[in-house]
């Protein structure tokens, strides 16, 4: 059993590049060249740099005795939330955009939902004095205005998403449209394991920075680099990956998705995709995706902007398929508490798509014992006006 | 593979042929079959009639508006392959059903293919099926039920791309106009004409249709001097939406593209 995309772009029965001809010259371009420059030791030097000097790395691996107690187990919490910009994103957008300088790529695209991967797209465009183009809901927009201004501070320019749900959903596709239209100057830089093959495994790579890291201050912390669980929140999948990445072929380490149930999973308005998807196809790849039967996209609904997506990344669909990971979910209410929990006993206000993976802290079994990773994939600085609006604190 | 409309529309040779896009169940969900009736008509050759879905990414704004007031009026894909039944009754037009890949996958791309060639569908595109998935599992199941399925190519495609199209191709090669969603354009620009002289040039064993930007009969015929014809999508949507009368409005911009005035 492999857990890595085969040479195919395949997750087991997942994956592909599913685009339309216009698009295969780009993503075929990547496709040939990003492994070559993932193993260019000098690529792996100026990526490393970047990723010590500018995004603050390591993030620390913090033993929350508080909130260990609470839970009954042994809890540590990957501080992602700790990168520059506030989210573990920006590990993916610094990787793309060296890989998009080599390719002699001179403009920006990309599609955000929380706003955290616009964020982190623009500042590496600030960074290397490149033009950005983000695409946003406009609903997104309005929930998460603070990332919104963070964004034009940057210098990159947001296009308000206006089709569907306006939410992330409807943000890819419009990016993906802009790609079509600009096909040789620019780069998209998708922010998930989504999309056509090579991005899953290829955002899969920059992510796995994570999992690297917890292994050795595991190994410094308990004297042994696995935990006994992994839990990460899972919206497209990129800091569950980065999370997994290298405890993939550890079976002695549990890993665990949480996904947003929304309102409830039987309410009709959720994002909780292995719960409640089917196989299809969208963006790019085959995978598990909320849709009618008919075959229309379901416009999915979570209180965080960055879990709201119809679909998961196809690595995602097949560690699920595989039963490799187990998938949990947890609704607005279930995370908000663990949220406003985290923010009470260890002082660190979580992005409310980590406080889905905190969530899951309740929902399952641990042993006293059980040292329990969790991803913390971000922070809640963008998220102050729904917790004010949530109002129970 | 077997004849159908399309083979023999091909095989035929003529020059200057229009296909017209449209989108199943718009503007109300029962003109699938009348639009068609009236192109042919008015004297299209060919018709592509579009599977509505809820994230067309290859189209521009018009055809995604049109493909949302489909979806919100009810049409499906079901409900498409008993239009193209009726459709079929009264015209022996070749019709080409168009679409995204995930419809399709869900309806099961075997059933799909049975119930369209039954109801008289003589071929697919779908767009986002990339040509490897076609050749390793799907060209055997278009091929038993009689079905071309048709190729996009664009100004970025390799000339050894396009020539590996052209030896899976049947029918016909879509020429996509310009690096683009769709969507009306005024005029070609000169690195647009260098492209159809570049493939005009490669003598493809397949017949091309230009497609993607085409609204007048300037560009019309313009594109049909390099091609076997051409397609035109958004600006029929545009009077579509825009129709009183759907059966005089049809004919008077069949004519004026063909013709270059109005009847
Ligand atoms: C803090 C944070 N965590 C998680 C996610 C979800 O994305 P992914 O599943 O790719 O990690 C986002 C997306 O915006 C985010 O901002």
């Amino acid at each position: 059993m492999t857990y890595q995309v085969d040479e195919r772009g395949y997750y087991g029965k997942f994956g592909g590049a599913y685009i339309p001809e216009m698009l295969y010259p780009n993503v075929e371009e990547l496709r040939t060249h990003y492994l070559d420059i993932w193993n260019d030791p000098k690529f792996q030097e100026e990526f490393r740099a970047l990723l010590r000097d500018y995004v603050g790395r390591p993030t620390p691996l913090y033993y929350a005795r508080r909130l260990s107690e609470a839970v009954g187990a042994q809890v540590y919490l990957k501080r992602e939330d700790l990168c520059h910009t506030g989210a573990h994103k920006v590990n993916n957008t610094i990787g793309q955009i060296l890989l998009a300088r080599r390719l002699g790529k001179e403009k920006i695209i990309a599609e955000t939902g929380a706003g955290q991967h616009g964020v982190a797209t623009a500042t590496v465009c600030a960074l290397m004095g490149m033009e950005c183009i983000v695409y946003m809901g406009k609903v997104d927009m309005e929930r998460q205005r603070p990332n919104v201004e963070r964004m034009r501070i940057l210098g990159a320019t947001v296009v308000p998403a206006l089709s569907g749900n306006m939410t992330l959903k409807d943000a890819t596709n419009e990016a993906m449209r802009h790609w079509i239209n600009h096909p040789t100057d620019t780069h998209y830089i998708i922010g998930s394991v989504v999309g056509p093959h090579p991005y899953p495994d290829m955002v899969a790579r920059f992510q796995s920075v994570i999992s690297e890291e917890i292994k050795m201050q595991l190994e410094q912390a308990i004297g042994r680099p696995h935990p006994d669980w992994v839990i990460a929140c899972v919206g497209g999948g990129s800091n569950a990956a980065g999370a997994y990445y290298h405890y993939l072929d550890d079976v002695r380490v549990k890993l665990v998705g949480v996904e947003a149930a929304g309102h409830g999973l039987d309410s009709g308005e959720s994002a909780a995709t292995t719960a409640l998807g089917r196989p299809g196809v969208l963006h790019g790849s085959k995978t598990l995706l909320m849709q009618t039967d008919d075959g229309q996209v379901i416009e999915p609904y979570s209180i965080s902007a960055g879990l709201d997506y119809p679909g998961i990344g196809p690595m995602h669909a097949h560690l699920f398929d595989t039963g490799r990971v187990q998938f949990v979910s947890a609704t607005d209410d279930e995370a908000m508490g663990a949220g406003i929990r985290l923010s009470r006993l260890e002082g660190i206000i979580p992005a409310i798509e980590s406080a889905h993976a905190l969530a899951a802290l309740n929902k399952l079994k641990f042993s006293k014992r059980d040292v329990v990773v969790v991803n913390l994939s971000g922070r809640g600085d963008k998220d102050l006006e729904t917790y004010i609006r949530w109002g129970k604190y | 593979m077997k004849s159908n409309r399309l083979t023999t529309l091909f095989a035929s040779g003529r020059k200057n042929l229009l296909s017209v896009f449209y989108t199943a169940g718009y503007p109300g969900l029962t003109d699938t079959v009348r639009i068609g009736k009236a192109l042919e008509a008015a004297g299209a050759d060919f018709v592509e009639i579009g599977i509505p879905f809820s994230d067309p990414v290859a189209d521009g704004p018009t055809i995604q508006a049109s493909n949302k007031v489909a979806l919100d009026n009810g049409m499906n894909l079901h409900l498409l392959v008993e239009q193209v039944a009726e459709l079929r009754k009264i015209s022996e037009l070749p019709i080409i059903l168009m679409g995204y890949l995930n419809p399709v996958v869900q309806y099961g791309v075997e059933a799909f293919c049975a119930d369209a060639a039954a109801a008289g569908v003589d071929g697919l595109i779908l767009p986002d099926m990339p040509l490897e998935e076609f050749m390793a599992e799907y060209k055997p199941i278009f091929d038993k039920h009689n079905l071309h399925n048709t190729f996009l190519i664009s100004p970025t495609t390799s000339e050894e791309r396009i020539r590996r199209i052209d030896a899976v191709s049947t029918a016909f090669i879509y020429a996509v106009a310009a690096s683009s969603t769709t969507g009306a354009k005024e005029r070609f620009t000169d690195e647009q004409i260098a492209y159809f002289e570049r493939l005009k040039s490669m003598h493809l064993k397949n017949p091309f249709m230009i497609g993607f930007g085409i609204a007048n009969n300037n560009s019309f015929r313009q594109a049909c001097a390099y091609s076997a014809g051409a397609v035109v999508g958004s600006a029929f949507i545009n009077v579509l939406r825009e129709s009183k009368d759907l059966e005089e409005d049809i004919s008077a911009f069949v004519h004026s593209l063909k013709d270059g005035k109005a009847l």
